[in-house]
């Protein structure tokens, strides 16, 4: 069998799997991560996951190789999120429960402070202004990438981080989740000490 | 636990007349923001990836390769 010509002719269809195979695999942990910030719940968030890498290996005869993956199979996560969600809406009884344990989980006493407080106050945003700078601030994406992968125009995402960004401060900087007993202003200050510890010796 | 300053409900950052923060300390809180959402995402990211999702892909890639043979 001839493994030659890869752009031309008849692909050669295992070798090329092979590739998106292995790019796949390295883009797992990333996917991970998105659907995490998208459900806020580890399980739902692994189902997810699972079921957009299926998607994007169904679906791998239409990918370009060469082309960035991750926006690729970054869009399909976020479109299959949607469309789930839009089926569960009618059971929005359902929706209630799974928000009401999310935010229970959240407030695990064993988590870091300055996380946990930053977690909570990401679910305070509206979901188009949460993914958008996820995918600016955590996810690595260029602005187009991530308009791309929400399928709208670019100054929308640039309005959507800009107002996340402000809308975050403002909330950590108010406390207004109420954590019992904590003066205001306490949220953004260990966001403050942690951010100094995590990003190590200041310079000087 | 007893709050030592007038008012508890008080912000508790220096602000200016505007009661706006400085633009300074504005930038070093997104900084702030930003390295910390940063860090919520790769701590996800860099958890060992389940069993499972390699598990799928495995069977999946199993099918694919039998339909090829066939």
């Amino acid at each position: 069998m001839s493994v030659s010509g890869r752009s031309t002719a008849p692909k050669p269809p295992s070798a090329d799997d092979e590739g998106f195979k292995r790019e796949l695999v390295q883009l797992i942990p990333h996917l991970r991560a998105f659907a995490r910030t998208l459900t806020g719940d580890p399980t739902a968030a692994d189902d997810l996951a699972q079921d957009a890498m299926m998607k994007a290996w169904d679906a791998r005869a239409s990918y370009q190789m060469g082309t960035n993956m991750k926006a690729w199979t970054f869009m399909i996560l976020r479109n299959q999120f949607y469309s789930e969600k839009r089926r569960s809406w009618r059971s929005s009884q359902l929706d209630q429960e799974a928000a009401e344990r999310t935010l229970v989980a959240v407030d695990d006493p064993e988590a870091p402070v300055a996380l946990d407080e930053l977690r909570q106050a990401l679910n305070t945003l509206p979901e188009e202004q949460r993914e958008a700078l996820i995918l600016v601030g955590a996810g690595g994406f260029a602005y187009d990438e991530a308009a791309a992968i929400c399928q709208c125009a670019v100054g929308t995402v640039k309005s959507r981080v800009s107002r996340a960004r402000k809308a975050l401060a403002a909330t950590l900087e108010r406390g207004g989740y109420g954590r019992d007993g904590r003066p205001a202003g306490d949220a953004m200050r260990s966001i403050l000490a942690d951010a100094d510890r995590l990003s190590g010796a200041r310079q000087g | 636990m007893i709050d030592s300053t007038d008012s508890g409900r008080k912000p508790a950052n220096a602000r200016t007349a505007g009661g706006e923060p400085p633009l300074e300390e504005a930038r070093l809180r997104q900084q702030a923001i930003g390295v910390k959402l940063r860090h919520l995402f790769d701590e996800v990211v860099n958890e060992p990836v389940p069993d499972e999702f390699l598990e799928i892909l495995r069977r999946a890639d199993q099918r694919a390769s039998d339909e090829n043979k066939a």
